[in-house]
């Protein structure tokens, strides 16, 4: 048994609202393997951006515990690379720069990460990109830097908030590919947030199934499919039976509105 | 823009106008003192630079101005950060700041020259506190207006305060403290000749009024055309800083991509 890379249990978030309070997150209970890639999948408002962001220590819970790798969250740690939705970079730094910021932060020193930086910044295609600025690049491009951000400090875990949401299909369906790729040679715990169930399903060998009001995990579904996945795997009858068991959760529930 | 046919064109509508001034006035007779023609300008400004005078007048006034813009943008730069970055500051002290503002600073240079004499250091106190105000709003704005998402990123990667005001904060505020700079180089200037009309011994604000007095009107005439080509200057200086420190700034690089292709 591996360890746990992510543990939480009975996890709990409350916004307070003018008409009392509304629970993001109801007792929520889930551990993870180390090396494993996790997608969390459901509607907007079910409380899957709230849990990475205690994941991420950059929001309270309201009651339970979590803890990454035996100890427990209190902060921002620095053994974790998070990507958000939109990639983030500062646009006065250059790609590289922006690559090494993580190590500008935590006075890791320039010198031993730059080689580092180099090799992930090849591994995600954008050698001889990292002399350019961010608005020299396409969306997809940016976004591969962000990725590479978040790996550069070798961090044991990746948090990933819808990380292609914002990108047209044809490149989501490519950064799908990249991100299989970059996984199976880096074996780093994954984290990933999604409202497309293909996505979840394409990508995860587990994914958690939530619902909102209250944000409740009401699936926790292993996908068996061989790695690596090549696109066409979306039309086998594996995966359409995997995508129709996890829509069906939604439709109990009420409808899915993504 | 920028063809051959619309420079020609810009310059015969310059000859045109001075010309129809010069041609009016000598047609009804507009006396010198009221009015006076371009060739009496030209004359006037010929005359100033060829004693001396106006080189010696105009580097006194630009001292003034660079002195006080710098005091000035500095103030501004450094009370816009604290009351940016402290929320006892901004409670304590801006209501009195805006106070400050809304009060015509032009009124305060009588006063400022009683306490400070005739010299250069009313000049530019003057100057300095005219120029302020821009750099401070700015500086706070910009200092206030980082990205949420940006600061979530630092603080995911466990930075502390103080690396987010140097790596984020500060960087991101520079397209706003450049557009204070902006403002304020021209506010430094206007600073610095009212304090002249007010007392002075020396500069082109002080040369406008004696010239006044002797009713010497080509004379201020030149003097005015002297200032509008300085102001111009300062804020090309200005806007050269900026380019190079906002190269990334999509505001700076959509006017730099428009000059590159009017060129």
């Amino acid at each position: 048994m591996a360890t746990e890379a992510i543990s939480v249990q009975h996890l709990s978030k409350l916004y307070a609202t003018r008409d009392g309070g509304v629970a993001a997150l109801e007792r929520i209970s889930v551990a993870i393997d180390e090396g494993a890639f996790v997608a969390v999948v459901g509607p907007s408002g079910c409380g899957k951006s709230t849990l990475l962001k205690i994941l991420a220590g950059l929001l309270a819970p309201s009651g339970g515990s979590a803890s990454l790798r035996g100890t427990a969250i209190q902060g921002p740690r620095r053994d974790i690379g998070v990507v958000f939705q939109a990639p983030v970079l500062f646009p006065w730094r250059t790609v590289l720069d922006n690559v090494l910021l993580p190590i500008d932060v935590q006075g890791l020193g320039r010198d031993r990460f730059l080689p580092v930086a180099m090799d992930l910044l090849a591994l995600v295609g954008l050698r001889e990109f990292e002399r350019r600025y961010p608005w020299e690049l396409s969306g997809g491009m940016q976004q591969r830097v962000a990725i590479t951000r978040a790996l550069v400090h070798d961090p044991a875990m990746l948090l990933m908030d819808e990380p292609f949401g914002a990108l047209d299909a044809m490149t989501r369906e490519h950064m799908n590919l990249e991100l299989q790729r970059i996984w199976m040679e880096k074996k780093k715990t994954v984290f990933f947030i999604t409202h497309s169930i293909p996505e979840a399903v394409f990508l995860a060998d587990r994914v958690l199934v939530m619902t909102p009001r209250p944000g409740r995990v009401v699936d926790d579904l292993v996908i068996k499919l061989p790695r690596p996945r090549p696109l066409d795997v979306m039309t086998t009858p594996e995966f359409g039976t995997y995508t129709r068991h996890i829509r069906a959760r939604f439709n109990v529930k009420g409808g899915l509105d993504a | 823009m920028r063809s051959t046919k619309n420079v020609a064109l810009s310059v015969l509508l310059f000859c045109a106008s001075v010309g129809a001034w010069e041609g009016l006035v000598r047609l009804f007779e507009v006396p010198a003192f009221i009015l006076p023609p371009p060739s009496q300008v030209a004359l006037a400004l010929w005359r100033g630079f060829s004693s001396g005078l106006y080189l010696q007048h105009l580097s006194h006034t630009l001292l003034e101005t660079m002195l006080g813009f710098i005091a000035g943008s500095a103030l501004g730069l450094i009370l816009g950060t604290a009351v940016a970055m402290s929320r006892p500051v901004e409670f304590f002290l801006y209501p009195y700041i805006v106070m400050f503002q809304s009060l015509p600073k032009v009124a305060l240079a009588p006063l400022i020259v009683v306490w400070f004499g005739l010299g250069l250091t009313s000049k530019v106190i003057n100057a300095a506190l005219i120029a302020f105000f821009p750099l401070l709003v700015n500086t706070m704005v910009g200092l206030r207006s980082a990205d949420e998402e940006r600061v979530s990123l630092m603080r995911s990667l466990a930075a502390s305060e103080r690396q987010i005001f140097w790596m984020l904060r500060l960087p991101n505020s520079l397209p706003f403290v450049m557009a204070g700079l902006d403002v304020a180089m021209i506010f430094a200037l206007i600073g610095a000749i009212v304090a002249e009309f007010v007392g002075a011994q020396k500069g082109l604000g002080m040369l406008i009024q004696s010239m006044n007095f002797n009713m010497d009107v080509s004379g201020q005439f030149s003097i005015l055309l002297i200032l509008s080509v300085v102001g111009l200057l300062l804020n090309r200086g200005v806007m050269m800083i900026r380019k190079r420190v906002l190269f990334w700034d999509p505001s700076e690089k959509e006017r730099i991509d428009q000059e590159r292709v009017s060129a």
